[in-house]
């Protein structure tokens, strides 16, 4: 099925088509929890991508050495050491921000995006294209951190990215950086994405049948009179 | 090679190789680490003692640390201290003077209180060019017989404290890890170790 998809086509279709957070709806646990600000947002994205690209890149590469009955353990050993490079990197280069994403890091391992993707997609195709597959991934999952962060951050603290963006008179919903803030915000926006898209299939449905019957026409009309 | 031997050897291989690896990433990670944790212990002593030029830590069974002025007079301690906040664990660092009667100051350095509620033990945003007006009450305070805390009107004697609005089970908190810090330091001297 893979050979139909284009090379670019593996990248582009993590950002929109399968994208992790709105369509697939995997690895929800640091989705809420850390993105009450977009730079949050941002660093636990980068981490996922870090991890995501590094251990497809490796269980394509040994795919076929691994017997079945301990692919999923051997994924769970080779995931959990790029984690924990991640995690002392983070720690001894920028303490402030591994401070602020605490143990949602060391989760990453058990992130469904990075465990499905390996399973679902990079023990069955070579290595190019599931590095292509993890960066269209890890993007798509960066574009949905950046958003809700984006969002919460604007609404609960009047700021983007740490920059005054709310006039001063703005009142925070404080909600907003709250869990609670993360389904809200998480739910309309999948409800948004929904609601384009069955638009769209709309609007292609009907297009096509004004186009079947200005095909039909005569036909019915034929019949009509008869 | 029957199956399990290969499954045994995959599962081996791979473990020696990621060890190996993070042997090596742990190697260069720690002592950065190390310098981190140092120098935000360092930051937060001098924070919560001004006057402080060097310190020192004392051999007891809690973290604590010894600080001394410009002529090595000893002017008081500093003691990182952990207690149960409103959600979670709150670790504070608390500054106090020689004769343990007074604070020099407090500073939070862990806490997961409510954002925009709790958090305001450590700043308050919304109070511009006043942000640390609730760590900053503990400056000078008197801890004798120990600190109380009041709402809604502002404190007159001088171990009181105001509360912040809406965030009382944090602020009680925070006051009640002090106390208790206080009170540890206290039990040392009483025993002659400090």
């Amino acid at each position: 099925m893979s050979k139909k998809v284009s090379v670019m086509g593996e990248y582009i279709k993590g950002l929109w088509r399968n994208n992790p957070i709105f369509k697939q709806v995997l690895g929800m646990c640091p989705t809420l929890a850390v993105t009450t600000s977009a730079l949050n947002g941002i660093a636990m994205a980068l981490a996922t991508t870090f991890v995501l690209f590094f251990s497809s890149t490796i269980i394509s590469f040994i795919r076929k050495l691994i017997p079945s009955q301990v692919r999923i353990a051997s994924y769970i050993v080779i995931v959990a050491t790029f984690v924990t490079i991640v995690d002392l990197v983070m720690k001894a280069q920028f303490p402030e921000l591994s401070k602020a994403l605490g143990p949602y890091i060391p989760l990453i391992v058990v992130n469904c995006i990075i465990l499905g993707r390996a399973e679902a997609f990079a023990s069955k195709n070579n290595v190019g294209r599931s590095m292509l597959d993890a960066l269209g991934m890890g993007s798509g999952f960066l574009i949905a951190l950046v958003m809700l962060g984006s969002i919460r951050e604007l609404l609960g603290t009047g700021t983007i990215l740490g920059f005054q963006v709310m006039p001063n008179f703005y009142e925070p919903w404080l909600i907003m950086i709250l869990p609670a803030g993360a389904f809200l915000t998480l739910g309309s926006l999948m409800g948004f994405f929904s609601f384009l898209s069955m638009r769209r299939k709309r609007l292609l449905m009907n297009t096509e049948i004004k186009r079947d019957i200005e095909k039909k026409k005569p036909v019915i009309v034929n019949s009509a009179e008869v | 090679m029957n199956l399990v031997t290969k499954m045994l050897l995959t599962l081996t291989v791979i473990g020696i190789i990621s060890g190996g690896f993070l042997m090596k990433i742990n190697e260069w990670a720690e002592p950065k680490i190390d310098e981190h944790r140092k120098t935000a212990t360092e930051e937060a002593i001098f924070k919560v003692q001004q006057k402080a030029k060097s310190y020192e830590k004392v051999n007891v069974d809690k973290e604590l640390y010894k600080v001394y002025d410009e002529n090595k007079n000893p002017i008081g301690f500093a003691l990182p201290f952990v207690g149960n906040g409103f959600q979670g664990k709150i670790r504070v660092i608390i500054g106090i003077a020689d004769d343990l009667e007074k604070l020099t100051g407090i500073q939070v350095l862990e806490q997961v209180e409510t954002p925009g509620l709790g958090t305001k033990i450590v700043e308050d945003p919304s109070k511009k060019g006043n942000e640390f007006w609730f760590p900053n009450q503990f400056i000078d305070l008197s801890v004798k017989p120990e600190i109380k805390w009041i709402k809604g009107i502002a404190p007159d004697e001088p171990n009181e404290v105001e509360a912040i609005t809406g965030a009382t089970i944090s602020s009680k908190s925070l006051i009640q890890i002090i106390n208790n810090g206080i009170e540890y330091l206290q039990s040392l001297r009483d025993g002659g170790k400090i």
